[in-house]
């Protein structure tokens, strides 16, 4: 295991490289760029900023210096939210979109596996008609139409839940159903077909004839060989849900990590877009590291090589 | 097995919780914010650094954080603030200012003429890299000078010219002593008294900027300013807190005890907080809800200073005949795109220069253009129609025959997309065939002011009432000149009406100017724009300027 660790570890830091590079390449060469206004700055103060910012050097100079710093640990300067660093940035805005996204993760995962489990051992009733249908409108309607209809009728309609911020626990219910309909339909049918799969096994049917009651046969036998397909989908999902959503936290005025990712390429905000994107990279990264790790312990069949 | 699978949630939870944990318990709930107005002008600004700042929601807010030289009033009008005086010399070139007695920053600390030495140097140095540099302090003498010029290169990179660095004691400001604060001009300028008043022209402390660089504008502890409220809380993209400053030389007439800025995105998102009165005042309202609004008391609508108005690429050899430009803009149906596309929330434009802009020789700017008959008469578009259609005949396009395509380049928000439909039918009309070509924001700007288009939105708010700031950019070499329209005689009118110090003169020669303008169809302007609002009843003493700010700094709240 300690080999597959190191190989891997390398090949997370091939990949994040070229992550990185085809990022700075392609934002190059998108027309604009970060000093542009609507009212044209003065050529001495546009040499001058770009002066600052080091983006008056040829583009392969900057490439390097870009990683040499990077490497460093040091993601520069925002080129837009002047004074303020990159790394400053992420630290203030991820917690924010972990602390709704986190929640969001976990209701996902106590909802969709056990409504899929129901599902699949309900196969052909009502109940998973039901289900079927509601997951398929999570999967299927945008996160900006759910946001807006929850605002409508909890927010100004009913009044009940506040639109704005995170300040109470209160707050969280919108946002986090928002953002967790999505994973959690998509768990609820992952976990439905899997576990249909493995219920015509024959281990499970050996197990039902050695009499073994209905709940540990399918919440102990089934489930742990049913939920491997859940843990791949689990890695990306997790990182995505946690750097936050653009539109969800628009729409409810959260202070978090995902509307800085559209901001950065509207603005052309050349460090944020760089920054932003090599921090999601890395997330990425670790989280398909550790969905492999968890494989292994959930089934030992699987080895790490 | 039991075991393993505990393992299992045990490595679950360690990635979510602590991600989740971490960061909270931020907010305990406001303490007692006394009198609190609870406002909505705009997004999370990029910077509070009045030097730096070029958004209109940063001045807005930067306005309530200090005072300039002079401000502007409920009226429009300037009026004394930091200097409860000034004085301008005979020939227009020297502005003396007086300060007032014991002024002082938020920390206590004293404030004098010498700040305002330091402040507006800093604007001038080229690594302030101000973008409103050139603009508000281009008439003080040796500004050229202090600014330095940049390298010029030629396409492939050679350096042509060296960089000539700035020397920043060139620039004319100067302080006699501590209450006296000189400045000197390079010719005259009868509008420096609102540039004296404008957001970058602020004071900055020396202290804090030599202390924390370029961060001192980002955190309540550093940010040291001389308003009437002083910074408390800015949490990102979510609240700036502002409390009443005690050192404000005025803080008796302040009735607020504090003002939060909600840092809201989202129209319909400060739409529904406006509804749910979490906020009292919003500024960005859903325009679809705009029909359902009107007639409601808090609905406001004000106009700004400032033309939405068209570019035909007078480059292209289309769009060279003045003929075909003016055929183009009377097809327009003005009193519809605003009143109907636009759903009033601009006026109907029959001139380039809007109301508000102030005539040098007095009054309204608008009341004098053309004897005070709009160029364009938007109530008989059935007749501008018919001469449009006779312009394009006599160009050579009877029924447009023969006339390329056009294609029409816009940005996607507000109602630029309507506003390109509606341009399709009415240049229909002439028989053209119009496309419309939507770009992202950031690559129309370049786009746009490169040249690389045929006909384009365009649209101007002035920074200042003096209509140089509109005019100028129809001029030859202008930077924002993205029409690339160029009249000798449009620019001689305007190379006059800089060279006068005589009123009445600069006043005709900013007219004859408009006169060619319009005459020649240089660009097409729409319609003006307005601010419009939703505003509890609740507030009182508050007003809007023709600028585009809004001023609640003596604001009470009704309880």
């Amino acid at each position: 295991m300690g080999k597959y660790l190191v190989k891997r570890v390398l090949l997370a830091i091939v990949t994040i490289w070229a992550v990185a590079t085809i990022t700075f390449c392609l934002m190059n060469m998108v027309p604009g760029g970060p000093f542009l206004s609507e009212k044209a700055i003065s050529p001495a103060a546009t040499a001058a900023l770009e002066a600052k910012y080091g983006l008056d050097k040829p583009f392969f100079e900057r490439y390097v210096t870009y990683l040499k710093d990077a490497c460093h640990g040091d993601f520069g300067l925002s080129l837009k939210q002047r004074g303020r660093t990159v790394s400053g940035i992420i630290a203030t805005k991820f917690p924010v979109s972990a602390r709704v996204g986190g929640v969001a993760v976990l209701v996902s995962l106590l909802l969709g596996i056990p409504l899929g489990v129901v599902a699949a051992y309900k196969r052909g009733t009502a109940v998973d008609s039901i289900l079927s249908v509601l997951a398929t409108l999570g999967i299927a309607v945008p996160s900006f139409v759910i946001c807006t209809v929850l605002m409508y009728f909890f927010g100004v309609k009913l009044g009940w839940l506040p639109t704005l911020g995170l300040n109470t626990p209160k707050h969280y219910i919108m946002p986090v159903f928002a953002l967790a309909a999505y994973p959690t339909s998509y768990i609820t049918r992952l976990m439905r077909s899997s576990m249909l799969d493995v219920l015509g096994q024959d281990y499970m049917r050996t197990a039902r004839a050695k009499g073994l009651s209905q709940r540990v046969s399918l919440f102990k036998h089934a489930l742990r060989n049913a939920i491997l397909p859940v843990i791949t989908y689990l890695g990306p999902m997790i990182a995505y849900t946690l750097v936050g959503s653009f539109i969800v936290e628009k729409i409810f005025t959260i202070p978090g990590l995902g509307g800085e990712f559209i901001k950065a390429i509207n603005g052309r905000d050349y460090t944020m877009i760089m920054g932003t994107t090599i921090f999601l990279a890395v997330f990425m990264v670790i989280m398909l590291l550790v969905v492999d790790i968890i494989y292994t312990i959930v089934d030992p069949r699987i080895k790490l090589k | 097995m039991k075991k393993k699978l505990i393992v299992l949630l045990v490595a679950m939870a360690m990635i979510i919780v602590p991600l989740s944990a971490c960061g909270g318990g931020g907010d305990s709930g406001a303490a007692d914010a006394g009198k609190q107005l609870v406002v909505q002008v705009g997004p999370n600004p990029e910077t509070l650094d009045p030097a730096l700042n070029s958004a209109v929601d940063g001045a807005n807010t930067i306005l309530h954080l200090y005072e300039g030289l002079l401000i502007v009033d409920e009226n429009g009008q300037l009026a004394p603030g930091q200097a409860e005086s000034y004085d301008v010399s005979e020939d227009g070139l020297t502005w003396t200012f007086h300060l007032r007695d014991g002024l002082k920053w938020s920390d206590g600390s004293d404030l004098t003429a010498n700040d305002f030495v330091y402040s507006w140097k800093r604007i001038a140095a080229a690594e302030t890299a101000a973008p409103y540099a050139a603009t508000v302090l281009g008439p003080i003498k040796g500004f050229e000078e202090a600014a330095g010029t940049p390298a010029e290169m030629d396409e492939e990179g050679n350096v042509t010219a060296e960089a000539i660095p700035g020397n920043l004691d060139a620039l004319a400001v100067s302080a006699p002593d501590d209450k006296t604060f000189v400045v000197e001009l390079s010719a005259p300028c009868t509008y420096f008294g609102s540039l004296a008043a404008f957001a970058t022209m602020m004071p900055v402390q020396q202290a804090t900027i030599d202390a924390n660089g370029d961060a001192w504008a980002t955190s309540p502890d550093t940010y040291i300013s001389n308003g009437p409220f002083y910074m408390t809380e800015w949490e990102q993209g979510s609240h700036i807190t502002v409390a009443k400053n005690p050192n404000y030389w005025n803080a008796d007439a302040i009735k607020l005890d504090s003002i939060k800025f909600m840092l809201i995105e989202d129209a319909n998102a400060a739409y529904s907080a406006y509804q749910n009165g979490e906020v009292d005042f919003i500024k960005d309202v859903p325009t679809e809800e705009i029909p359902s609004l009107e007639g409601n008391e808090e609905f406001h609508v004000d106009p700004i200073i400032g033309t939405y108005y068209l570019n035909l690429n007078c480059e292209l050899d289309q769009f060279k005949d003045a003929k075909v430009r003016k055929a183009l803009s009377l097809a327009i149906d003005r009193n519809y795109v605003a009143g109907t596309i636009m759903q009033g929330t601009y006026t109907a434009a029959g001139n380039f220069m809007g109301p508000g802009w102030a005539d040098p020789a007095g009054g309204e700017f608008m009341d004098n253009s053309n004897g005070g008959k709009p160029y364009i008469d938007n109530d008989n578009f059935e007749a501008n129609l018919e001469e449009a259609k006779a312009l394009m005949a006599e160009a050579g396009y009877p029924n447009g025959e023969g006339f390329p395509e056009i294609t029409y380049s816009t940005n996607d928000s507000g109602y630029h997309k309507a506003v390109a439909e509606y341009l399709q039918q009415a240049w229909g009309e002439l028989g053209l065939s119009v496309k419309v070509d939507i770009v992202e924001w950031a690559s129309f700007t370049p786009m746009r002011r490169n040249g690389e288009y045929e006909a384009a939105r365009n649209g101007w708010v002035g920074d200042y009432d003096d209509p140089s700031n509109m005019l100028e950019l129809l001029e030859t070499g202008n930077g924002n000149n993205d029409g690339k329209y160029s009249n000798p005689d449009f620019d001689a009118a305007m190379k006059a009406s800089r060279e006068t110090t005589d009123l009445a003169e600069r006043s005709a020669a900013l007219h004859k100017a408009e006169d060619i303008l319009m005459e020649d169809a240089g660009c097409v302007p729409v319609a003006y724009y307005n601010d419009f609002w939703l505003q509890s009843a609740k507030i009182d003493g508050m007003w809007h300027s023709p600028y585009g700010y809004w001023y609640f700094m003596y604001a009470d709240i009704a309880e």
